[in-house]
């Protein structure tokens, strides 16, 4: 015989303690995974008991009260969330995923390889850092402004955006490229038409990712919009947004009226990150 | 009515102009020399095949015909490589209008997984400027009866590539190659990822395509060069060993590594 018993015996012993291992692993992850999940689920369904009850129609669409004072709602604090999400996502989207794309497809050199290093760096700053930059580029010049707010949470947007996109797009196998190149398409169109093609979906997540994250900042809007109690009328004016109302109302002292708006709105944002979630999905969802 | 005539071997050489000049061809991947000073003339609208052991340089010359070769980083290429008279590595030339003369079909069947098959056609007519949509629908219809997949997908035109099998994805990727009006086709082993039944069609295929376009393929299949080509390269470490009609090398190699090769002596 090749194998001699005793040799098949420790075998056999060898795998039923590893068979034990791997189940005494398996326990544990699972543990780790429900630990993970009980803060998580904590906190939605104390924002989903807290906040819920107080949504109503004259709650989204009223004006900012003065602390303290009932009624009123949180209209000027969600018009100034879209309005700045939106317009962060006009600076920093086309800058990241145009980055993205020349670290992927163009250039390999030093300068390429700095700037990745720059944007590992910048998807790592503290978000108050982005607040004094808009503070100090916008503010000083044409102060606190929705503009503000929107350049200083794009720094913030860019560099997540960038990576992502170059990842992804690194991703797409180099056959598909040379498919299409084979078929005498210069190679911007390529790039454009089939790369990126094969890319949006991937990319669509990164832009989610930095813009769930861009949605929540405070600390850069305190620095840059200042806050208001009022419907913005040009971008050029101190504003509000959910973050800052929620920080406002939870500071204030009459906790009966003010906390109760302050579960509203987190409820608000939180619903808003996730509609503006599934809006994406759909618009870059696969076709087959 | 053509009157038949019947040609000795010579003479139906002579009768085919060539398409393809390539003088003094060498490429390397950075250090390494993979092709050693190349010339051979391909015959228009004819099957040249391509065979030789694995690493001989096989897709290398077939990728230096269309300029792709030169797409891989530290990849360098000299010498001359003539179609229609034009040395496609002069200066002033395009390699993207290059491309568009010489369709090229790869050895895994590649659509683009985000398109429709009737886009997978259409693209290279669309992305280079063709907005007739008449146009677009005539030359995609031709090009898949040409490759005969029309049949198969003509009322499937809206769904992904992928629902097709990998024989029907790869005559579906020479469509596309054809839709771009290519008057070469350079095909890289096209049906080593292929069942028997996938590779008969495809081969049919290639042998009606001679017709109207000069065809130049890779294989590791000697049944498969022997069934399909006109003409025979033999490559060997880079080095051209053999050229010559494809009855005449395989039934009377001149060259003792080309017979050697031919018996398996070596692969």
């Amino acid at each position: 015989m090749l194998i001699a018993d005793s040799i098949k015996e420790r075998m056999n012993r060898e795998y039923k303690v590893r068979k034990l291992k791997s189940k005494v692993m398996i326990t544990c992850s699972f543990l780790a995974l429900i630990l993970a999940l009980i803060p998580l689920f904590s906190v939605l369904i104390e924002v989903i008991l807290r906040g819920a009850p107080v949504i109503s129609i004259s709650f989204l669409v009223k004006r900012i009260p003065p602390m303290g004072q009932p009624g009123g709602g949180i209209g000027p604090a969600i018009q100034g969330t879209l309005i700045i999400i939106a317009l962060t996502s006009l600076i920093g989207v086309p800058i990241g995923v145009f980055s993205g794309i020349y670290l992927a497809e163009y250039d390999d050199n030093w300068f390429a390889s700095m700037i990745r290093f720059i944007s590992d760096v910048m998807t790592n700053i503290p978000s108050i850092v982005a607040g004094i930059f808009g503070w100090a580029t916008i503010v000083l010049t044409i102060g606190w402004s929705v503009i503000a707010g929107a350049v200083a949470l794009a720094i913030l947007m860019i560099p997540v955006i960038t990576r992502t996109t170059e990842e992804i797009i690194r991703m797409v196998p180099d056959e598909i490229r040379e498919a299409a190149l084979a078929l005498g398409l210069p190679k911007w169109k390529v790039t454009l038409n089939i790369v990126l093609n094969n890319a949006k979906k991937g990319i669509a997540t990164g832009v989610l990712l930095a813009l769930a994250r861009i949605a929540g900042e405070t600390a850069p809007l305190l620095l840059t919009i200042l806050g208001s109690r009022f419907w913005i009328r040009s971008l050029t004016e101190p504003a509000t947004a959910l973050p800052l109302i929620i920080f406002n109302f939870s500071q204030s002292p009459y906790s009966s009226v003010d906390w109760p708006r302050a579960w509203g709105a987190t409820f608000v944002l939180i619903l808003m990150v996730l509609v503006i979630n599934i809006i994406v999905r759909y618009l870059t969802r696969e076709k087959y | 009515m053509e009157e038949l005539k019947i040609m000795t071997l010579e003479e139906s050489m002579e009768k085919r102009k060539p398409k393809i000049k390539i003088e003094n061809l060498n490429a390397w991947f950075g250090n390494s020399h993979i092709l050693k000073n190349i010339s051979l003339e391909i015959p228009e609208k004819s099957i040249t095949a391509i065979i030789g052991p694995s690493g001989c340089g096989k897709t290398t010359l077939l990728r230096c015909l269309n300029r792709m070769h030169e797409l891989t980083p530290n990849a360098k290429v000299s010498g001359k490589v003539i179609i229609d008279g034009e040395n496609i590595y002069d200066n002033n030339v395009d390699p993207v209008l290059i491309r568009r003369k010489i369709g090229m079909v790869f050895q895994r069947p590649i659509p683009f997984p985000t398109m429709s098959i009737y886009d997978n056609v259409a693209i290279g007519l669309k992305l280079n400027g063709v907005k007739d949509h008449k146009t677009i629908n005539t030359i995609v219809k031709k090009c898949l009866e040409l490759s005969h997949l029309w049949n198969e997908v003509k009322n499937r035109l809206n769904e992904s590539p992928l629902t097709l099998s990998g024989g029907q994805q790869q005559r579906l990727c020479i469509a596309r190659a054809l839709a771009v009006g290519p008057e070469i086709l350079l095909m890289d082993e096209p049906t080593s990822a292929l069942d028997p039944l996938a590779t008969v069609k495809i081969e049919k295929l290639i042998r009606e395509l001679k017709k109207d376009y000069t065809i130049v393929i890779v294989t590791h299949n000697m049944q498969q060069a022997l069934r399909v080509s006109d003409y025979v390269a033999f490559l060997y470490l880079g080095e051209l060993i053999e050229f010559g009609e494809s009855k005449e090398i395989f039934s009377n190699p001149k060259h003792p590594l080309t017979k050697n090769y031919l018996h398996g002596k070596f692969s």
